[in-house]
């Protein structure tokens, strides 16, 4: 049977990067000292349903790598372990090879076997160490070699011993779904010499014999140069449905020992603790230490790990994306009404009097018909809009690395991460935000002595926001650590003539010197930070998406990067306005209020300038027909409307000259094939196919106090005239 | 938003109707020296564009106006899901202006601004007139016109038919002045 398994390939790839995405997330979610159940219960799950698939697709190593967690992680989870901050960074790592090897097997590219084999390695140490004692109750003849032995624990993988026994009793409905012992015992004959003793004992009486209840069970030793994994393959289906140990004999008297303990432990053993059992037990069959170049291991960690992860974002920028069951329901509940709509014109049709009532009918469907694919056009559209959190959910672990490398104590708060952003902004602006959290943290927040020192709280604080504003969506990074050091930024860059000697610059020129190429202040380049490219590449990046990046300081208070991105695809909620013939819409989160215009509380300040009294404040009107140059409806300013806005923490009365309704709308760049126009942020598609553009609000104050200024200069220099 | 559609389908159309008509013609002719040249009446002067660089020809129709722009940018249109600027010819030309009548049309063109950036845009003519190849010898440079007239725009004239063809640089003339300016600026940002 030939079957084409590549289209579930593509799914178990990306069903198990989001299994490790979860893994991560929950194991940074895990208190060290007092397990959440739930929480290792969910990490377990994941890890199971990868190795569940990468057996199925015949990816043993993967799945052997995954097992050995998940021997783990159910320990922890029956409580037989307690959950240490050695094991949970143990744990992460491990997620970070099976990362790994799964976009490296994604790529059909070679495994890094030095980096398997050594994170396997602390698993199996991890392992080997903590359940010690079990096994050294049911084997107290080993007790005193594997004490002697027992920082020197050998790979399992790599030991191939001279054979193997295998314990195996089916349970009694295995036949039932429909495994069948005998092709498992053919299969093993296939690897090498069998000798099989079946256990007759469960067997009934020929009477009470059920033939589909599998009784038998067997002791199997196979001799021969060959590997556990080849065993555990054979039994890769039914390990759930037998009771299973599989021990190594290197000749025949260990061999002996070991069907001892196997036998004792028949009844009570299930699968998982096996693992455990092997690693002791070839602590005495294979002696010889083989230490670890821990050194090693950790520089050569970080480079494949960098390497993996770009080819990992070639190979998956192209894929699916993850639509919340509430978008779908809505698009089908409007196909629905859509298909109703359809059907009602259809009968409409087929009316053999085709008279003025059916024309009203007609009228109304069109109308309807007009809604409902005005709505799924929109609809449609935000699918590709996801939550921000989908970028802000890799920093937890990033900060909890980083700070453990550079004895930091961080803080991270996440807020506004249900904003929502193109998917493809999204994917473009993930490696720019990764370097400016990294540098926030590096030359950001303080040591804590220095913290200390200087009355601050031991422990800094990252926050990362995103929210709407002015037609953009703004991430702001902010740090409460030194901030800039401006007299070293700039005696820097004069020494390295980016700026000339007697040239003056003000505070926030010197912040902006660090997006220069080349620039770095460090004194020391480590590995982190501070080699000099980077702030110059995030703003390329940024700027390549539209977008701006902007740095304020405080010495000794901190620091905010504030990047701007233009919402190219984003849904907008606005509110329609008419003035004159033109309708614009002006975005809701802008909106404080809108009110009918009382003239007596419309003041002139210094003849030119209007504000409206709103209570207790003072509100500059703009009259945005004079702004955008459009012959209003009403001359009378009373019989127009105001729509309080606010932007930048300022607040300007719109004078308006009608409401329409509110409503979602598409952003379409202007930009694409026209330019930017101060005081629109774009435009959108109205519901007759008519182009509307939509106001930026903190573009038009800018605007409306640029127009204030120019027309008292003019009325000055009228003056002096 | 149907009879849009309606038209823009019919336009279309008769982009195709006129490729096809000069495939049929000219096909023969046609080689690396030979370029095909759409042509359009304005003031009664014809202009001739880089035919591969037409989109679509379509009806004027109403435009919504950007404000703080141009008086020749007439405002944009939404051609499918598109905003396309609209431009107005006449008045980027300093000529006099002319109500819009059912010959006025739209000729939605492919503009090329450096770093192989397109963009689309869209220039108001009076008329559409034919379709003419024309080989690359017979394109003669533009004389100098003396400083009252900026020539920047014109790629050359040729004689079709014993008449004069403008040959407009396209390229040059939608990405100049304020068109290109403002948009230098957002770069820098």
């Amino acid at each position: 049977m030939t079957f084409d398994m590549s289209q579930f390939l593509v799914t178990f790839y990306e069903e198990s990067f989001e299994g490790l995405d979860i893994m991560e997330t929950e194991l940074l979610a895990l208190d060290v000292g007092e397990a959440d159940l739930e929480t290792i219960n969910t990490i377990f799950r994941a890890a199971h349903s990868i190795k569940g698939g990468s057996g199925t697709f015949g990816l043993n190593d993967v799945a052997n790598f995954t097992h050995v967690m998940e021997t783990l992680l159910d320990e922890m989870r029956d409580g037989k372990r307690d959950v240490t901050q050695k094991a949970v960074n143990i744990l992460l790592e491990s997620v970070d090879v099976l990362r790994e090897m799964l976009s490296s097997l994604q790529a059909e590219e070679d495994l890094d076997d030095v980096r398997i084999s050594n994170v396997k390695q602390k698993l199996d140490n991890l392992l080997a160490g903590g359940s010690e004692e079990t096994v050294t109750e049911e084997a107290p003849a080993e007790e005193t070699a594997t004490a002697g032995t027992d920082n020197s624990v050998t790979n399992s993988a790599k030991a191939t011993p001279s054979g193997w026994v295998i314990d195996f009793k089916p349970n009694v409905d295995m036949l039932q779904t429909g495994n069948d012992p005998v092709r498992m015992l053919r299969e093993l004959d296939a690897l090498g010499d069998m000798v099989v003793t079946p256990d007759i004992s469960q067997v009934p009486d020929f009477l009470m014999m059920e033939p589909e209840n599998s009784c038998l069970s067997w002791v199997i030793t196979l001799e021969g140069d060959i590997e556990k994994s080849a065993i555990e393959e054979v039994f890769d289906w039914v390990e759930d449905e037998c009771e299973l140990t599989i021990t190594a004999s290197t000749n025949s008297a260990t061999a002996v020992n070991n069907e001892k303990i196997a036998e004792a432990e028949i009844i009570s053993e299930s699968i998982e603790p096996e693992p455990v059992k092997v690693a002791t037990i070839e602590k005495v069959a294979t002696a010889e230490p083989e230490p670890v170049a821990e050194a090693t291991s950790a520089s050569t960690s970080e480079k494949p790990a960098a390497a993996a992860k770009a080819k990992r974002k070639a190979t998956t920028e192209t894929s699916s994306i993850r639509v919340s069951i509430d978008k779908v329901d809505e698009l089908i509940n409007m196909v629905g009404e859509l298909v109703i709509t359809q059907s009602m014109l259809s009968q409409l049709g087929e009316d053999e009097d085709f008279g003025e009532e059916q024309i009203e009918k007609l009228k109304n469907g069109l109308m309807q018909l007009e809604r409902n694919t005005r709505e799924m056009q929109e609809n449609v559209m935000r699918i590709r809009m996801l939550p921000i959190s989908f970028v802000f959910q890799r920093f937890p672990r990033l900060v909890h690395d980083l700070s453990g490398k550079l004895d930091k104590k961080i803080e991270l708060v996440l807020s506004g991460e249900s904003t929502e952003l193109d998917k493809t902004v999204m994917e473009k602006i993930g490696d720019p935000l990764v370097h400016l959290v990294r540098n926030s943290l590096d030359h950001g927040i303080e040591i804590p002595e220095d913290r200390l020192a200087a009355g601050k709280p031991e422990t800094g604080e990252i926050h990362l926001n995103a929210f709407h504003e002015g037609g953009n969506i703004v991430i702001e990074i902010t740090d409460d650590g030194a901030g800039l050091n401006l007299k070293k930024i700039l005696s820097k860059a004069r020494s390295s003539g980016i700026v000339s000697d007697n040239e003056k610059l003000t505070d926030e020129e010197i912040a902006d010197l660090i997006f220069r190429p080349g620039f770095s202040t460090a004194d020391v380049v480590s590995d982190v930070s501070g080699r000099g490219v980077g702030m110059d590449v995030v703003r390329r990046n940024i700027r390549a998406l539209g977008g701006t990046v902007d740095v304020k300081t405080e010495a000794g208070k901190g620091s905010v990067f504030t990047i701007r991105l233009p919402l190219t695809l984003a849904i907008l909620d606005g509110q329609s306005i008419v003035v004159g013939e033109e309708v614009y819409i002006v975005p809701l989160v802008a909106i404080i209020e809108s009110i009918q215009v009382d003239s007596s509380l419309v003041n002139g300040v210094t003849g030119q300038a209007e504000v409206y009294r709103l209570r207790d404040e003072y509100i500059p009107i703009v009259k945005l027909c004079d702004v955008f140059n459009v012959k209003p409806l009403h001359d009378d300013i009373e019989d127009g409307l105001l729509v309080v806005v606010e932007a930048e923490g300022k607040k300007v009365a719109l004078l308006v000259d009608d409401l329409l309704g509110q409503q979602q709308v598409v952003i379409k760049s202007l930009e694409t094939n026209f330019k930017t126009v101060e005081g629109i942020s774009g435009a959108t598609i109205l519901g007759d196919g008519t182009v509307a553009l939509i106001l930026d609000v903190s573009g038009l104050i800018s605007i409306s106090k640029k127009n204030a200024s120019s027309n008292k200069k003019a009325a000055t220099t009228s003056k002096a005239a | 938003m149907a009879t849009t559609e309606q038209k823009l389908t019919t336009a279309d159309d008769t982009n195709k109707n006129l490729q096809m008509e000069q495939s049929i013609i000219g096909g023969s002719e046609l080689d690396e020296n030979t370029q095909q040249f759409l042509t359009f009446i304005l003031a009664g002067e014809e202009y001739g564009v880089d035919i591969l660089r037409v989109q679509e020809i379509k009806g004027w129709d109403a435009v919504t106006q950007v404000p703080n722009t141009p008086e020749y940018v007439r405002g944009v249109i939404n051609l499918r899901g598109t905003i396309v600027p609209i431009i107005d010819l006449r008045i980027r030309f300093d000529m006099e202006q002319l109500a819009y009548g059912p010959t006025t049309v739209v000729i939605v063109l492919k503009v090329m601004s450096g770093n192989d950036d397109s963009r689309i845009m869209g220039i108001v003519v009076d008329g559409v007139s034919d379709v003419y190849n024309v080989k690359n010898e017979e394109i003669h440079a533009a004389p100098d016109f003396g400083d009252g007239v900026d020539s920047s725009f014109v790629k050359g004239l040729t004689t079709v038919d014993e008449k004069m063809v403008i040959i407009l640089d396209i390229d040059f003339m939608l990405n100049s002045n304020e068109l290109a300016k403002v948009n230098k600026i957002t770069d820098e940002e």
